[in-house]
């Protein structure tokens, strides 16, 4: 049967007007096309506008300068800047350890069968969708139980800003605690090691490029908030340098935020100028992660 | 104990019937102070039955190999000689698991102790993302071992796993640049670095070609004069190239939950089992009718 049937068969290959291509077809990639330029489209509108109207103000008294409504020509952001970096650097010191404590524990110590650990499970993906402006709010109170009268220092923004990115940062360590293979875990084991030392010599060690690119990428969401640090009471503008935790600072978003509700020329100027600093911060932030992943990818 | 000289030569790969290099080596019929032994062993796994009553003893400086088809048990049963199986969630062990005569489940048992005695080595070969030399000297250190110079000591591990010609000028090079098959001697460096007494084998060639497969063997049957060595194999022939005795396991279908647990059907030395099985089930799938 097999050889009668091969000898018999009898193709013609069909030509011409590939079925690919018909004008149905063609309408419907053209509808994609255009979907994915308008993404692209919005954000390089926004580049580009913002960068034309902010383009007298590209000099270095942009950077060095502190913020003035008497010389508005030549305002800087020194203080937000010099406050975003501080608020950086304390919500990392805040956020870093508690988010990676808790993502160690539910990952490599917490029973997932109890009905205590489901419950943290759920709560923690509510968690990361909790309003920017809610953890504002919840700042405040801590700031309060603490003691202080005024949070608008350092340490009541990056109170706010660690609250918000502390989700973020446990979801991240812990898809890359998960990453690292059990064999790791268990040969480890099975050498004597105790629980304790497998996650701090092998599993903790391997996870470090991911839980560091998942930290950055909650950082550069950091960065960009206003919302929360208008409810902790961020001025809109100081003229001085953070000194301290305690010290009363200004951050780029609050400053830009309340440039641009003031009318005059130069400042709506140099409030352009400022969110392309803000985003080449953001952007800097983004590609440092990305830098990171690439570098350091381990494929098991 | 008879001299295992003639069985470290390299083993004998071309067919079943003639790798008895065991019959040289005059063993007891049973087991004399066994090393390990098993008794009335069954294994859950939540309501899963997954071992039933199995009773087995391991003879010093011996290979025992474990065989039998997929799903009978001879993986969990090996995995609970170092306790291993308390890292599955919902397992439980009944029955005795003895140590020298002591009970490795006996609650005041500590069974981080227990792995320091009873290596293993994994199906799937494991090293650490580390240099070779720190993953010859991760157990040493995790351990607290004494160890008076960890030169030494990496170096005699890799001797006992003939490894270290290959190795010797790459000592800092990471473990991922090994090939498969050195992977697999690394992780048996790895374990004898901790000077165990028993070593564990999960399928430790199912991940090797023929010639890196060999290798292991060889070493296996090295291995044999200073630990007893406990292997769970899926290939007929290196149960009958390298073990002195084997166990051989099916799966028994449950009448009304259709679960499959497994049980020990026969166990013996090895060239009784490849020769003269006394159990149907045992022949038929040693001759490859089943399984």
């Amino acid at each position: 049967m097999s050889i009668a049937a091969t000898t018999a068969r009898q193709v013609t290959l069909a030509t011409g007007k590939s079925k690919d291509k018909t004008p149905v077809s063609l309408a419907f990639l053209i509808a994609l096309w255009f979907s994915m330029f308008f993404g692209v489209l919005v954000l390089l509108a926004l580049i580009v506008n913002t960068a034309i109207d902010g383009s007298t103000r590209f000099d270095s008294e942009l950077l060095t300068n502190y913020a003035s409504i008497v010389r508005p020509e030549s305002s800087g952001f020194r203080a937000g800047i010099l406050g975003s970096l501080w608020l950086m650097v304390f919500t990392a010191l805040l956020a870093v350890p508690l988010g990676i404590s808790a993502a160690l524990y539910l990952e490599e110590f917490a029973d997932p069968t109890t009905r205590w650990n489901r419950f943290v499970e759920v709560n923690l993906q509510n968690l990361a969708a909790v309003p920017a402006i809610v953890y504002g709010l919840l700042a405040v109170a801590i700031m309060a139980l603490l003691g202080f009268q005024n949070a608008g220092i350092v340490l009541g923004g990056a109170l706010a800003l660690a609250l918000l990115i502390l989700p973020v940062i446990i979801i991240t360590t812990r898809e890359a605690v998960r990453a690292v293979p059990r064999e790791i875990r268990q040969g480890s084991l099975a050498l004597g090691a105790t629980v304790w030392q497998t996650t701090w010599r092998q599993t903790l060690p391997s996870a470090i490029p991911g839980i560091a690119t998942g930290t950055i990428l909650g950082l550069s969401r950091a960065i960009g908030e206003a919302a929360p640090l208008v409810v902790v009471g961020l001025a809109g503008s100081v003229l001085f340098d953070p000194e301290g935790v305690m010290s009363r600072i200004t951050a780029l978003p609050m400053q830009i935020y309340s440039l641009t509700s003031n009318s005059r020329e130069e400042l709506q100027q140099a409030a352009s100028a400022a969110i392309i600093v803000l985003l080449v911060m953001v952007l800097g932030l983004n590609a440092l992660a990305i830098f990171i992943r690439n570098k350091f990818q381990r494929s098991w | 104990m008879a001299s295992a000289t003639s069985a470290d030569t390299f083993p004998n790969m071309s067919s079943l019937g003639e790798a008895h290099v065991d019959n040289e080596r005059r063993l007891p019929a049973k087991p004399v102070n066994p090393v390990m032994e098993t008794r009335d062993l069954n294994v859950f796994y939540g309501d899963f039955h997954a071992v039933h009553d199995v009773n087995l003893s391991y003879g010093r400086h011996e290979i025992t190999a474990m065989i039998g088809p997929s799903g009978c048990g001879k993986s969990t049963v090996l995995r609970c000689l170092n306790r291993m199986n308390d890292l599955v969630p919902g397992a439980r062990v009944d029955g005795e698991v003895l140590y020298h005569g002591q009970d490795i489940y006996e609650k005041r048992v500590d069974p981080i102790a227990v792995r320091t005695q009873i290596g293993m080595v994994f199906q799937k070969p494991n090293p650490f993302p580390k240099s070779i030399y720190d993953n010859i000297a991760y157990g040493p250190r995790v351990t607290g071992m004494k160890v008076d110079n960890m030169d030494d000591l990496v170096e005699e591990a890799l001797n006992g796993a003939a490894l270290w010609d290959e190795v010797k000028d790459k000592l800092k090079q990471s473990a991922y640049g090994l090939s498969g098959g050195q992977q697999q001697r690394l992780c048996i460096a790895r374990t004898i670095a901790t000077k165990p007494d028993v070593i564990l084998m999960d399928e430790p060639c199912s991940a090797l070609d023929p010639i890196a497969t060999a290798r292991v063997e060889d070493l296996m049957l090295t291995l044999r004069n200073e630990y007893t060595i406990i292997v769970v194999t899926h290939n007929m022939q290196q149960a009958a190239r390298v073990s002195d005795r084997t166990a051989f396991f099916t799966a028994r279908p449950d009448e009304t939950t259709g679960n499959r647990t497994g049980l020990l059907v026969e166990y013996d030395l090895t060239s009784t089992i490849f020769s003269a099985p006394g159990d149907k089930r045992t022949e038929d799938y040693i001759s490859g009718r089943f399984g």
